[in-house]
């Protein structure tokens, strides 16, 4: 068998697909991140207990009211996103314009306030969640076994990254949006209503969070706490990107589920620890980030 | 000057209970201070319901012991060494409080009982996993209750490697716990003529196992052995029913996994696991009706750690009550001259260097269809005896174990 710095290239190509299949949650996870920021300044803290309730509401939703996957994969992101409204609608709103500081403090509160509530309710050790019958299973690549679920994690993911770029990057609504938070007086003027545009624009952000969470649903243990640590790596990826880059977030969360996955292979211990490396070599060489806009 | 202390304080205790007088207890409170994670990664295993254990023993003696009044306080101790000993050091010196109880990351139970000594208070711990606690480092003011790593290695490695699992690859979480269990393993495994192939360090914690569950495929080890606790332990065994680890001829070993853990991943993705408990909630009747009363006040069953943080508060009650007495060393001399037989341990012993010994469990994980409810999900395989569970005393590096 081939070897590449003595590791067989057969694993080291299934470590590969699996940085990819990572890199997808990253990328879902600090694109929803970069939105919020983009476009409304807000350094969303919240965003790890977004991706917790999605999850948490796909479980729950099922357990109590029998709503499968599939109707899941809808209502969580929309329930969570009406959540999302109103945190904007009753507290952000009224920090608007104020220091990024207060945001990022208000929603690290919010996020903190949540997930010590649920803990309260349903505990840390997680709950249950079965895998749709269609997903069970997998396939043989020859180099590893693929489960059927983390090929669709990839698909899903992709296809929902690629159409919010899409809309906001290529699209009038897009237009709109950015125009309304670079000069909302302006925007105002030719009768648009941008304090509408800017919740539901926190609403679409946390919604995507929530997709996220559904995703992970069957393949993570789904407790209160299970955003927290993933919100700081999130996070590194988007101040890696740039942040408020739609698709820097997107490219860098893929490259490093990569990173993170050869780092998993060559020396796990500094597995944790090599996003943040990057991002502070990024920060030492790209201040902006490597999509980002010069300042 | 401590050891002259308590060598008077028990002289004199001993003296009073000869002559029949009633020995005091302090303040005619006995105070005990319930100390856990109720809130972080461990919170389910022992936390706010470790607390109804306590109380429920408390409320079992009526509220009193020999008139005096039975209080308790209680904190979470944020899985922090600091953050427990700066509230163990207020309990003791201001509070008066005789006897802390629950514990369970072990760094904490380790740096607690530092300060029980100084003080000369009792510590009982149940949560707690690392041996060491009672080898290295040991204490004349702490008792450990309920399990820890070398009978978890003992009994599940030893029994896999037995079935012919020889060859062994190990995610370990890279912490000193998860060394400490490695190491164990390693001991077992090796001693029983199986081999280590390869093992790999994983970041405490780690959510996405699939990357490391596909290194331990591609070592074409027999077994998948998991050093690891709570939501690692967990989602590595999510992972690997996912990625067909058992379909294709790997077997799982978890060697700590609790009732919770286990109803958290259900039957259906945990069947066949093998652990090592130190208790089950429906292996007789004295386990059941306990449960069910523990069931009544909580509305989830018990793991092992609350059945614990109770008869060890029994113990403690009754050695009280025998001694007429709060002293740590006279309570802890009492403790230990009594077998413990109850509803977690028969003929249970604390020796000298606070080890509690008692029979162990190997069980298995059932499968859907043996399974008759939600929490019905062991069923023992084999009662590990006591002598053979625990570290021998021989091995001991304990300072009061005279080797």
């Amino acid at each position: 068998m081939s070897m590449i710095f003595g590791v067989p290239l057969a694993v080291l190509s299934g470590q590969l697909l699996i940085g990819i299949i990572n890199g997808a949650f990253y990328a879902l996870l600090s694109l929803g991140l970069a939105v919020i920021f983009g476009l409304l300044k807000i350094i969303n803290f919240a965003h790890g207990a977004m991706y917790m309730l999605g999850a948490m509401a796909t479980v729950l939703m099922f357990d109590y009211l029998g709503v499968n996957y599939w109707a899941a994969l809808l209502l969580a992101p929309l329930l969570v996103g009406a959540f999302g409204v109103a945190i904007e609608y009753f507290l952000l709103r009224r920090i608007a314009g104020q220091d990024h500081i207060y945001s990022l403090l208000l929603t690290f509160g919010v996020a903190l306030i949540i997930s010590g509530v649920l803990v309260n309710w349903f505990g840390v050790s997680g709950l249950r969640y079965t895998m749709p019958d269609v997903f069970k299973g997998g396939v043989n690549l020859g180099f590893m076994f693929m489960p059927y679920y983390r090929a669709w994690v990839i698909v899903a993911a992709l296809v929902v990254c690629f159409a919010t770029w899409f809309v906001i990057e290529k699209t009038k609504l897009g237009a709109y949006l950015r125009a309304g938070t670079e000069d909302s007086e302006l925007m105002q003027g030719f009768g648009i209503n941008v304090p509408l545009l800017i919740s539901l624009t926190y609403g679409f952000g946390v919604a995507l969070a929530a997709f996220a969470g559904v995703l992970a649903a069957p393949i993570y243990s789904v407790t209160p706490v299970m955003g927290s640590a993933t919100l700081i790596t999130v996070f590194a990826v988007v101040v890696i990107g740039g942040m408020g880059s739609i698709g820097g977030a997107i490219i860098t969360g893929i490259l490093m589920g990569v990173i993170e996955g050869l780092t998993k292979t060559f020396y796990p211990p500094a597995s944790s620890a090599v996003i943040f490396l990057v991002m502070v070599l990024v920060l030492m060489f790209r201040p902006s980030g490597l999509f980002g806009k010069e300042a | 000057m401590t050891m002259m202390k308590k060598l008077l304080t028990s002289a004199v205790a001993s003296a009073m209970m000869a002559s029949g007088a009633q020995a005091a207890i302090s303040n005619d409170t006995v105070k005990i201070g319930y100390l856990a994670d109720m809130s972080g990664t461990y919170r389910d295993l022992a936390g706010p319901n470790g607390l109804k254990a306590l109380e429920m023993a408390i409320a079992d003696f009526g509220g009193q012991v020999n008139g005096a009044k039975i209080e308790v306080v209680s904190a979470d101790d944020r899985n922090s060494p600091d953050t427990s000993s700066s509230t163990v050091r207020r309990w003791v010196e201001n509070e008066d409080v005789d006897l802390v109880a629950g514990m369970v990351a072990s760094s904490v139970s380790i740096a607690v009982s530092k300060i029980l000594e100084e003080n000369d208070r009792l510590g009982i711990i149940s949560g707690s996993a690392a041996s060491s606690i009672t080898n290295e480092h040991c204490t004349p003011n702490h008792i450990h209750y309920v399990y820890d790593t070398y009978p978890l290695a003992n009994g599940t490695a030893s029994a896999v490697v037995k079935e012919g699992g020889k060859t062994w690859y190990m995610l370990t979480a890279d912490y000193a716990f998860g060394h400490a269990l490695e190491g164990d393993v390693t001991r077992v495994v090796e001693a029983n003529g199986g081999e280590i192939v390869g093992a790999v360090r994983h970041p405490f914690p780690t959510q996405d196992f699939s990357s490391f569950i596909l290194q331990a495929q591609a070592s074409g080890a027999d077994v998948i052995g998991l050093a690891n606790a709570g939501a690692d332990t967990t989602n590595a065994i999510t992972t690997a029913s996912e990625f067909g680890v058992t379909q294709s001829g790997q077997t799982l070993a978890a060697l700590l996994l609790f009732l919770t853990d286990v109803h958290a991943l259900g039957a259906e993705t945990a069947q066949g696991i093998q652990l090592t408990t130190g208790w089950y909630w429906d292996m007789n009747d004295d386990t059941r009706e306990w449960s069910d009363r523990f069931m009544e006040e909580t509305g989830v069953r018990p793991t092992m750690v609350h059945a614990g943080i109770y008869s060890s508060a029994m113990q403690y009650l009754k050695a009280v009550e025998a001694t007429g007495s709060d002293d740590a060393q006279t309570v802890r001399k009492q403790m230990m001259d009594t077998p413990i037989n109850d509803m977690f341990a028969k003929n249970g012993k604390i020796r000298v260097d606070g080890r509690m010994v008692h029979d162990m469990y190997l069980a298995e994980v059932k499968t859907p269809a043996e399974s008759k409810n939600e929490w019905d999900l062991y069923k023992i395989l084999r009662t590990i005896p006591a002598e053979e569970s625990y570290r021998p005393l021989s091995e001991s590096k304990c300072k009061l174990v005279n080797n």
